[in-house]
């Protein structure tokens, strides 16, 4: 574990028991964030990102459950804390960012007193010194004619302006981490813009790392540092964000980038969309092996057998065969 | 000229939002109403696709609805191969209504739970053509394999299927009326990547082999530029600027039609930092005077807080900017 990561994340399972078995939608996740960088995870609908997010700051709804796995906080071990201690990490050390921001506000309390209320939850301030935070804090993040927006309720701002309500309750709490589950889903293109913008340079200047949860492969190019992409609970690829996107070693990091109707694509008369045949695998029927070998173009006799481990391969770490394949029987291939 | 098999000339919907009439006599407010689609003229040419670009309240589902019979237009005409969908005989309108299927957003939403794969696809073989149960059997077999899905499945129920495989379902169906024209609203925004190619993919396969024509309504101009013949762009229930796609991604001729373009997520855009453009969609009760783009637009000048910019038309285009009628 190196020290200057804000956060380590250690093979981390979540387990959910259940009749038909136990569950492991997320099945030994290792990354971490260094302060000041954002880190984007990206996978499918099912792939675990969502729950990962939950399972870090304590939020996992019963019966699931941390199995087994590490989380270290500025070096400190936060996955075994009791509900009491996990309060104290919770807002004042991670702030989090939900996909809904009309179901992250309290719709019967006034935004300010929201932000003065969390302020003075986890920084020992007055009253009045907390209204004084809250109105910079609606500042910061945008919202116009912030002094008299103070004593509005959620129902009066539009969606955009909600979520950067949300932004401004989750950096209030001066954390040193930002978890966003897909910040911008529910908001219009030109509106996720803004956000995005705004959430990225807000981190750049406080030096707050963020740890980006999205499904879409171009969020995750203009945004994040590096990226880890998850498959079936576990990681199939990471690195930084343009070697992954661009070298796409994984087959399925490659499927998703093809996958992806680009804007800016300039030769598009024809071009037919890469397609990943079939779906995620469900949980209560993982394939042997691989969880990607049966939809992936590259498949070998091992893949079916094997369970790949991340290796580092090129520019990024691959959770792939083709690593070791091409290590032992193309040396050539090394150099490329 | 070839004739289009979809004209739309001047359509417009309001709606009556007013509050209900005794609050609005203690208040003494009047009636309100919401134009959720305004003046909007185009048409879609045999065997192509026309996509309707917008972000929410745009009034892209509106004219949807319209197109297919739903909704009534408040005013302005839908020419369907020639046929009035409002003022034509009702014999007409329901025969040419046969040619027009629809498929929806949410694959979860458009299947009845409660029914087979192969009564939900039999469905419209059974309302418009008289057929034998062997013959019907045969058909829904016949589709199913041709959206990628196996005759095995027509016995299975649709919450045994994943978003992606219901979406072919919802396509079967929509193919089993042997329509000419059908309207896709949103058909892959609920679904994930891999998943919305695949669906995108065949989509652009049944066009080429069976000749259809999409009305294509999205909010993606990632998927605009894949899918589309001729793009328009609405704001506000206005169509603010139409033109084929090459044209319209290469040389957008409205500020909001840039805007859109920059503001689409890129997957080469690394760290692209890009200044967005201020505000958000006003509410649409109450639109922005003049242009209804002007709030927002960085190149507006004074003329464009009170004057409606007229339709310009210039080759295969047509723009609604100030910009381009001064010149």
């Amino acid at each position: 574990m190196s020290e200057n990561n804000l956060l380590d994340v250690k093979d981390l399972v979540v387990e959910i028991p259940t009749r038909r078995g136990l569950l492991q939608p997320v099945n030994g996740v290792s990354f971490s964030i260094a302060a000041g960088e954002i880190v984007g995870v990206v996978g499918e609908s099912g792939a675990g990102k969502s729950i990962t997010g939950a399972a870090l700051i304590g939020l996992l709804d019963k019966p699931a459950r941390i199995g087994s796995g590490t989380v270290h906080l500025n070096g400190k071990l936060i996955s075994s804390l009791s509900e009491a201690q996990l309060r104290t990490v919770r807002g004042r050390q991670i702030g989090t960012v939900f996909q809904d921001p009309l179901t992250s506000l309290d719709p019967l309390m006034s935004v300010g007193n929201q932000l003065a209320e969390t302020a003075m939850a986890h920084l020992e301030i007055s009253r009045s010194d907390a209204r004084k935070k809250a109105l910079q804090a609606l500042i910061d993040v945008g919202i116009p004619a912030a002094k008299t927006r103070l004593d509005a309720y959620p129902h009066e701002f539009s969606g955009g302006m909600r979520q950067r309500v949300v932004i401004a309750l989750a950096l209030i709490g001066e954390p040193d981490l930002i978890i966003a589950d897909e910040p911008t889903t529910a908001l219009d293109v030109s509106v996720q813009a803004q956000v995005l913008m705004l959430l990225k340079r807000l981190c750049r200047e406080r030096n707050t790392g963020v740890m980006l949860i999205t499904h879409d492969m171009g969020v995750i190019a203009e945004t994040t540092d590096r990226v880890v992409v998850l498959y079936a609970g576990r990681v199939a690829e990471i690195g930084n964000t343009k070697e992954v996107i661009t070298a796409s070693n994984h087959p399925y990091t490659k499927g998703l980038v093809g996958a992806t109707p680009n804007p800016s694509n300039t030769d598009d008369e024809n071009v037919r969309l890469n397609q990943i045949p079939g779906s995620m695998p469900g949980l209560l029927s993982l394939p042997t092996g691989c969880p990607f070998n049966p939809r992936c173009n590259e498949v070998m006799e091992v893949c079916k057998t094997t369970l790949p481990v991340l290796t580092p391969y090129k520019q990024s770490t691959i959770a792939c065969h083709l690593a070791s394949h091409h290590a032992s029987h193309l040396p050539s291939e090394k150099t490329s | 000229m070839k004739e289009p098999l979809v004209s739309v000339q001047n359509l417009s919907r309001t709606f009556d939002v007013s509050k209900p009439w005794l609050n609005r006599l203690l208040s003494a407010e009047g009636r309100r109403t919401l134009t959720a689609v305004d003046g909007v003229d185009f048409n879609i040419e045999r065997g192509t696709t026309y996509a309707l670009v917008g972000e929410s309240g745009s009034g892209k589902s509106t004219i949807a609805k319209m197109l297919v019979g739903l909704l009534k237009p408040s005013s302005g005409i839908v020419h369907i191969d020639g046929v009035d969908l409002v003022t034509a005989s009702a014999d007409k309108i329901a025969a040419t209504r046969k040619r027009i299927q629809m498929i929806f957003q949410d694959p979860y939403a458009s299947l009845n739970p409660r029914w087979r794969v192969r009564d939900i696809v039999a469905e419209p073989i059974v309302a418009f053509k008289n057929v034998s149960a062997k013959e019907q059997h045969y058909q829904v077999d016949e589709l199913l394999e041709k959206v990628g899905m196996s005759s095995k499945d027509a016995d299975k129920f649709p919450h045994e299927f994943s978003g992606g495989q219901r979406q072919r379902i919802g396509i079967a169906r929509a193919l089993a009326a042997e329509p000419e024209f059908i309207v896709c609203d949103e058909p892959t925004s609920a679904l994930d990547v891999s998943v919305q190619a695949q669906v995108l993919n065949l989509m652009r396969d049944l066009q080429r082999d069976l000749g259809l024509t999409y009305l294509f309504i999205t909010h993606d101009l990632a998927v605009v530029r894949y899918m589309a013949d001729h793009v328009g762009v609405l704001y506000l229930g206005r169509l603010i600027e139409s033109a084929p796609r090459a044209e319209l991604f290469q040389n957008p001729a409205h500020p909001y039609t840039q805007m859109l373009i920059d503001a689409a997520p890129r997957v080469d855009g690394f760290g692209r930092n890009h200044e967005p453009s201020d505000g958000e969609i006003p509410d649409p009760i109450s639109p922005p005077s003049g242009c209804h783009f002007h709030p927002r637009c960085k190149q507006r000048s004074d003329q464009c807080d009170h004057q409606v910019p007229e339709v310009i038309h210039f080759g295969t285009r047509t723009v609604s900017c100030l910009l381009h009628g001064n010149k």
